[in-house]
């Protein structure tokens, strides 16, 4: 008779199996963490090329958006761990982390781009009348005040990448999902594990999401000044 | 100093100048009037290249601004700009406003860039708002800050474009005061503005502007007290 209590006893006690759901949360947040700074790398860059005055840099970085923003994130992922990164023996947690850095960079793009274009036009005009170049005018001028209205959506895109990159569990089975699907193996048991991960991600993105809103509160006031 | 010849710009279908030839002179002080939408704007603009003309040629100095292989940003550290809307930077204190150009474009050590800021500062009366932020300030203070901080390049033309529409009646007045004493040093200054009373103390020469085009010219005393065209007869009897 497998009692509720025994089965918890089976998904976390038992082999020390705790530690497998430690380190899937650990690689989950390893792989958020890496997607979230090259999908700001490539966020910003694709950002800069769509505003500038170079069609041909405007029409690569529209394609790119287009295509990412347009083609389910399992499938990226599966292409570039079975296709592309397949010839070379990479980490699973770095496929992943370039995988939705990837993603996630088509998405940063656009939160920069309006970002951007959120800046009265009079900013520009003001530092370009003073002689500014317009890389000086967008470093010194138009980016410290285009960060204001990224910074919430960035924070967003972070909480949701959390979220998406359970699906890495496809691929392999270092992250969270990972740890349900291995404890699964073992015990046969689907409810338990499911249901734990699920608690898991609820409670990390709760705290996550509630130092995010503090953090954003403490940079209003700090503007108010 | 400002050689304009047979400027024309268009946006899109909208023709809103339709050639215009002037010469402002060294220490000259030019005022541009005239109903909106007549372009006076417009041709301020074109003169620092904030708008691309679509045909004909600015000479600044000697340079010509409009030729794709001039460096643009060199020419404009000599011209400096007001806006109607000030324009300040948000993010930076005063100080910063001001010093952020000759810093970065300019390559002017911080502690001289500061020091010249002062000095600037107290030239516009506002020695003691070094360390506030723009939103702390009124309107009159802000375009007295925008026109210092114009001022820190060092510029040889200053281009005002309206720099006292956007104010509370009771602000005008310590803008126009600051722009007097800067006329009063010899700057050479190119003034679109509805304010008659300061084209009239001030101007060296008014250009009265309707339709894309500058239909009379002269002293205020010509065009103020002896208009000679209909249009401008019309205007000033409804402003003065």
């Amino acid at each position: 008779m497998n009692t509720f209590a025994n089965r918890l006893s089976d998904t976390f006690i038992v082999d020390g199996r705790w530690r497998w759901f430690v380190s899937g949360l650990g690689y989950t947040m390893l792989i958020t963490l890496f997607a979230v700074m090259l999908g700001c790398i490539i966020g910003v860059i694709m950002a800069l090329m769509r505003l500038s005055k170079s069609k041909i840099l405007r029409l690569i970085s529209g394609v790119y958006i287009d295509v990412i923003r347009g083609t389910p994130t399992m499938v990226q992922l599966l292409i570039i761990n079975f296709v592309i990164l397949a010839p070379i023996n990479v980490p699973a947690w770095i496929i992943g982390s370039i995988a939705f850095g990837i993603n996630s960079g088509a998405y940063i793009a656009e939160i920069v781009r309006g970002g951007i274009l959120s800046v009265n036009v009079g900013q520009t005009e003001a530092g370009r009348s003073l002689g500014m170049t317009s890389r000086q005018t967008m470093k010194n001028i138009i980016m410290p005040q285009a960060m204001k209205n990224i910074l919430p959506a960035l924070c967003n895109e972070f909480v949701v990448l959390i979220k998406e990159t359970a699906v890495v569990g496809m691929v392999s089975n270092i992250d969270l999902v990972g740890a349900a699907r291995k404890v699964q193996g073992n015990t046969y048991d689907y409810l338990v594990p499911l249901l734990s991960i699920a608690a898991i991600y609820y409670v990390v993105i709760k705290i996550i999401s509630i130092i995010l809103s503090k953090v954003e509160e403490g940079m209003r006031k700090a503007d108010k000044r | 100093m400002i050689k304009v010849t047979g400027l024309k710009k268009s946006f899109g279908d909208l023709e809103v100048l339709k050639g215009i030839d002037q010469h402002v002179k060294k220490g000259e002080k030019v005022v541009v009037i005239g109903p909106s939408g007549s372009g006076k704007s417009t041709f301020l603009r074109c003169i620092n290249l904030l708008e691309v003309p679509t045909e004909g040629e600015i000479l600044i100095e000697g340079e010509c601004i409009t030729d794709p292989k001039t460096n643009v940003n060199r020419i404009r550290e000599k011209m400096g700009m007001v806006f109607q809307q000030f324009n300040l930077f948000p993010h930076l204190s005063v100080m910063d406003n001001i010093t952020l150009a000759p810093i970065k474009v300019k390559k002017i050590p911080k502690d001289e860039a500061e020091k010249r800021a002062r000095g600037l500062l107290e030239m516009v009366g506002l020695a003691d708002k070094a360390d506030a932020y723009p939103a702390q300030l009124s309107g009159g203070q802000q375009q007295r800050i925008a026109i210092a901080r114009a001022l820190a390049m060092d510029p040889d033309i200053m281009l005002f474009d309206e720099p006292t529409s956007a104010l509370d009646p009771e602000m005008v007045g310590e803008v126009l005061q600051v722009m007097k004493n800067l006329a009063d040093d010899g700057m050479t200054m190119v003034v679109v503005t509805h304010e008659m009373g300061f084209a009239r103390e001030v101007g060296s020469r008014v250009l009265f502007m309707d339709g894309g085009y500058v239909v009379e010219e002269g002293t205020p005393e010509e065009v103020f007290s002896n208009p000679k065209n209909d249009r401008t007869k019309e205007f000033l009897s409804k402003v003065l």
